[in-house]
């Protein structure tokens, strides 16, 4: 993997009033590397989603922290979102998960849309499980992308 | 980082109006704040976003949760004033053909 050119780490308390912490943050660095608006929300979604599961799966009523890192790449950002909690089976929480077809109410989910989100949101997300689980999610900046799209079209 | 929640009841019609940012810690107050008027049999329950600055799925889980609510009472829930980012929330998850949401008007008079 890549040597970010920048690296910024932040560690929060495993609750929820401390997301929209994060998302400050993540506006500034996104902000400063030259994200569009629109591409800018979509990051605070997607890594919200990601920390809230930590927040809610991981721990359980336990104390605990999650760890954020922001790999500032020259094309890219590399968000990553980590806990060391009791983890839930990501894979098997995954396959539960999409969007909503048409189906009568009363059956309607409530939740575990979040993980769907990141992946449509996201341009690239890998996932490492082991003690806690470990999500990296990348966003490539918009003209840079264009250009990887164009090279796969030509080649 | 929070959620100002004002609800009016009038003519038989809950107008909830909300301003703030719809997250994981906000969206437990918004759900407990607004069930109770979801649980009456024959409720109109229209509530208003356009003062949402953001929101993610812990959002859209209260919203499906008062729907499913309204519906085993008969009742009607209507989200009005969405930004172009709320109403695509609520496209991409395929929300937006199982409930009655309106976009924000646009231009305005």
């Amino acid at each position: 993997m890549m040597k970010p050119a920048d690296y910024i780490e932040m560690k929060i308390p495993a609750k929820p009033e401390f997301v929209g912490v994060t998302r400050l943050t993540l506006s500034g660095i996104a902000s400063r590397m030259g994200f569009s608006y629109e591409t800018i929300e979509d990051l605070k979604i997607a890594t919200s989603e990601a920390i809230t599961n930590a927040v809610q799966h991981a721990y359980k009523g336990e104390e605990g922290e999650v760890l954020i890192g922001f790999g500032m790449h020259s094309d890219h950002l590399e968000v990553v979102v980590s806990d060391n909690g009791k983890s839930f089976d990501f894979y098997e929480t995954k396959k539960a998960l999409g969007p909503y077809n048409d189906q009568s109410a009363e059956f309607l989910r409530e939740g575990g849309l979040g993980l769907y989100l990141i992946e449509t949101l996201m341009d690239e997300v890998k996932v490492h499980q082991n003690e806690g689980i470990t999500l990296f999610m990348t966003k490539y900046l918009e003209r840079e992308r264009v250009e990887r799209d164009a090279e796969t079209i030509s080649t | 980082m929070n959620i100002s929640i004002d609800v009016q009841e009038r003519d038989h019609q809950t107008t909830i109006t909300l301003a703030g940012e719809i997250d994981a810690y906000t969206a437990p107050k918004l759900r407990e704040a607004a069930f109770p008027y979801t649980e009456k049999q024959h409720a109109n329950v229209v509530i208003d976003l356009s003062g949402v600055t953001y929101m993610d799925s812990t959002g859209l889980g209260v919203f499906v949760g008062l729907f499913k609510s309204l519906n085993a009472n008969e009742g009607t829930l209507e989200l009005n004033g969405l930004s172009d980012r709320l109403k695509r929330l609520f496209d991409i998850t395929g929300l937006a053909d199982i409930m009655n949401i309106n976009p924000k008007a646009e231009g305005g008079i």
